[in-house]
């Protein structure tokens, strides 16, 4: 399609301007829904009855309903609580809670695959529970949750697009500016379509490298040696 | 005054429920004719499949709605939003759903495709017969959470200024300046309708498992 | 004769209805090699599990070194310093290097400077016949290299007691011997061992002393010799008897 090509040579400092808001929404996303996920996890699986109802309810409520909502919540409707935030801090809290939530699950998981055998042999010699945690259960937990994990990156990735109706000049939104003053929607969006391809299949390579770097010899997805 | 305002959000629900019913369906035919495709056509059919899941899964679902509803409510064909965005949603949903079916196709397939062709049957008839009843039971977990993903995309068609319910909870927002309110109200809405799916796949999971020794 | 290095006295566990022993008491002096043999699921592994405050009693006394570490202000991490375990499934760390799995309790919980962790470390895993492997991970290593690297682990923490939970029972049967065999010179060097096992020979060659558990009591305990060939019960008689027929030939044909 030649409109297509077009499109990208009259427009592409815009689409790269874009995809460098998509791609900093994405990583700050997925470190404070790591953070967030973790924190959730470990509370769930080693907290008391507080902390884990606090997890369980945090997971439920950001899992059962759509991105899209929990954006307008805190862009639209905290004002209404007398407190507003930005389009940007709406848009960053929005994507890092959503995807604490699905991150949790997959962390959870694997806590538990690792949990208490290991624990048991950590504390066997003196470490506290806490120490335990943090030197011997984490380290095999996160390596063991990579390959679900990696998953996440594209899909957040992909979530970001739905900021531009909340006006945050990230991709999408370009390719709405680039609709209107071309009148060619569907060439627009189909021009932004394969910027985001290019993005998914360069972090997709990414995500490959660094799960190769971090492998543990001998101890796989499946087989965690007793 | 505040009855009227929850009827008027509550309403948007049959339009919610509805684009899920279209675009659910829409896509597990889609879905399965792919993976179908994938797993038993020859290679330029498997090329053409796995182009299109990739290239499917590798966009947002929001720009391939926008997309797939210009393309459809255009010059070619003219569709209503609500169709529109609910047969876009489907075709967005299909590339996953294929993926799912191909995953439960493949892990039934290679020894259980051997024993009924030895039985005598045509591959078609092993596929329908043999194939199929185990790969669809195996495929209702990770589909259901594809079906409660589906109905939380439905959210997108907001954008299409269909009047779903996040579309009248904006309304109510504006005209009642009561933005927790109307949007709380179409939060709690969603995930109830995302809890009831996911008990009601549940269920239709363990109606459908096949019994297994007990000891 | 000085007092028992390790003292427990009375101990019961119960598990919801289930009583796993009951009124238990147990000497072990300092130097000794103790194997506990019985049934399965007779307590024996719960037993060592609560000796080390990795479970709890629901009632009774333990004394380690003369000190009651069952009392509400004892530490229980640091009287785990003390005990070594060895586990049957080894449960190394598997995200370290043999030598790691080694270093860590000496760098994190004793709180040793690296240069001596890692001395003591390879000291240890030398002791163990795996100096060679030091770099190795877990997944790299036989069952039977697998577990001689716990049992370092266990040492690098100079216990008073080394605890044995059925140490060779996750073992394929060629590799039991080095495990054993690394068993057999820590027995012979002193060093103070509680062992669970189904190993008649090692029990006949190495413990000097064996204690029969049945149903959560101790049935009968003596010298090797006492209970192999003069045993007082007959639960005793009839469980050795049976034992000796699976795993006591081999031993007898040498």
């Amino acid at each position: 399609m030649s409109g297509v090509l077009e499109l990208f040579a009259r427009f592409w400092p815009q689409l790269l301007q874009g995809a460098g808001i998509t791609l900093l929404l994405t990583v700050e996303g997925l470190a404070a829904g790591l953070a967030l996920g973790l924190l959730t996890a470990l509370g769930r699986v080693y907290g008391n009855r507080f902390w884990r109802g606090l997890a369980i309810g945090y997971v439920e409520i950001f899992r059962g309903t759509p991105l899209l909502v929990q954006l307008f919540l805190l862009y639209y409707g905290l004002p209404g609580l007398g407190i507003t935030l930005s389009r940007e801090w709406s848009a960053f809290l929005a994507l890092g809670l959503n995807s604490g939530a699905y991150q949790a699950e997959y962390l959870r998981g694997s806590l538990l695959a690792i949990g208490s055998s290991q624990m048991m042999a950590g504390r066997a010699i003196g470490m506290s529970k806490w120490q335990t945690i943090r030197e011997i259960i984490l380290p095999q937990a996160l390596r063991l949750a990579i390959p679900a994990w990696a998953n996440e990156p594209v899909s957040l990735l992909k979530s970001t697009a739905v900021v531009f109706l909340i006006a945050v000049p990230e991709l999408m939104a370009q390719g709405k500016i680039i609709a209107a003053r071309t009148y060619n929607p569907i060439g627009a969006y189909i021009t932004v379509a394969i910027v985001y391809l290019a993005i998914v299949y360069l972090l997709d390579a990414f995500l490959k490298w660094a799960e190769v770097r971090v492998k543990i010899p001998g101890f796989e997805a499946e087989g965690k040696k007793a | 005054m505040l009855a009227n305002f929850f009827l008027y959000i509550v309403q948007g629900i049959s339009i919610t429920i509805g684009v899920t019913l279209v675009a659910l369906p829409a896509g597990l035919l889609l879905g399965l004719g792919f993976a179908l495709i994938n797993t038993y056509g020859g290679p330029w059919l498997k090329r053409l499949s796995a182009a299109y899941s990739l290239l499917m899964r590798g966009v947002p679902p929001i720009v391939l709605l926008f997309i797939l509803y210009f393309i459809l409510s255009g010059n070619v064909v003219n569709l209503t939003p609500f169709w529109a965005g609910s047969i876009a949603l489907g075709i967005i949903s299909s590339a996953y759903q294929m993926e799912i079916l191909r995953g439960a196709l493949l892990s039934i397939g290679g020894g259980q495709m051997t024993a009924a062709r030895a039985v005598g049957m045509t591959r078609l008839q092993s596929i329908q017969h043999i194939i199929l009843p185990q790969a669809l039971r195996i495929a209702i977990p990770p589909w259901s959470n594809e079906a409660s993903i589906v109905l939380k995309d439905s959210s997108l068609v907001y954008a299409l200024g269909v009047p779903e319910v996040l579309r009248r909870a904006q309304q109510l927002s504006a005209t009642t300046q009561q933005p927790m309110l109307a949007f709380g109200a179409a939060a709690l809405i969603y995930f109830v309708l995302v809890f009831l799916v996911n008990r009601g796949l549940d269920a239709l999971a363990e109606k459908t498992k096949l019994p297994t020794q007990t000891a | 004769m000085d007092s028992p290095i390790l003292q427990a006295k009375n101990l019961t566990k119960i598990y919801g209805q289930n009583v796993i022993f009951q009124d238990i008491s147990l000497d072990v002096n300092r130097g000794e090699t103790i194997v506990v043999i019985g049934p399965s699921g007779t307590g024996k592994s719960t037993l060592l599990r609560c000796i080390n405050l990795l479970t709890p009693i629901n009632s009774g006394q333990i004394f380690l070194n003369g000190k009651e570490i069952t009392a509400p202000e004892a530490s229980e991490d640091k009287v785990r310093q003390q005990v070594g375990m060895v586990f049957q499934n080894f449960l190394l760390f598997n995200h370290l290097t043999a030598l790691d799995n080694v270093m860590i309790g000496l760098s994190k919980v004793k709180k040793l400077p690296k240069a001596q962790a890692r001395e003591k470390a390879l000291y240890e895993l030398n002791r163990v016949g795996l100096s060679d492997r030091a770099d190795h991970y877990p997944g790299q290593l036989s069952g039977g290299q697998q577990q001689r690297v716990g049992i370092a682990r266990a040492l690098a923490m100079d216990p008073s007691v080394m605890l044995f939970d059925e140490p060779t029972s996750a073992l394929d049967p060629e590799l039991i011997g080095e495990v054993l065999g690394v068993m057999e010179i820590l027995a012979r060097e002193h060093m103070t061992m509680l062992v669970v096992t189904h190993e008649m020979g090692f029990a006949r060659e190495v413990a000097n002393r064996i204690v029969f558990m049945e149903k959560g009591s101790i049935v009968e305990q003596g010298s090797p010799n006492d209970l192999f060939y003069h045993p007082q019960h007959e639960r005793t008689r009839e469980f050795l008897w049976k034992i000796t027929e699976l795993y006591g030939k081999k031993d007898e044909e040498e």
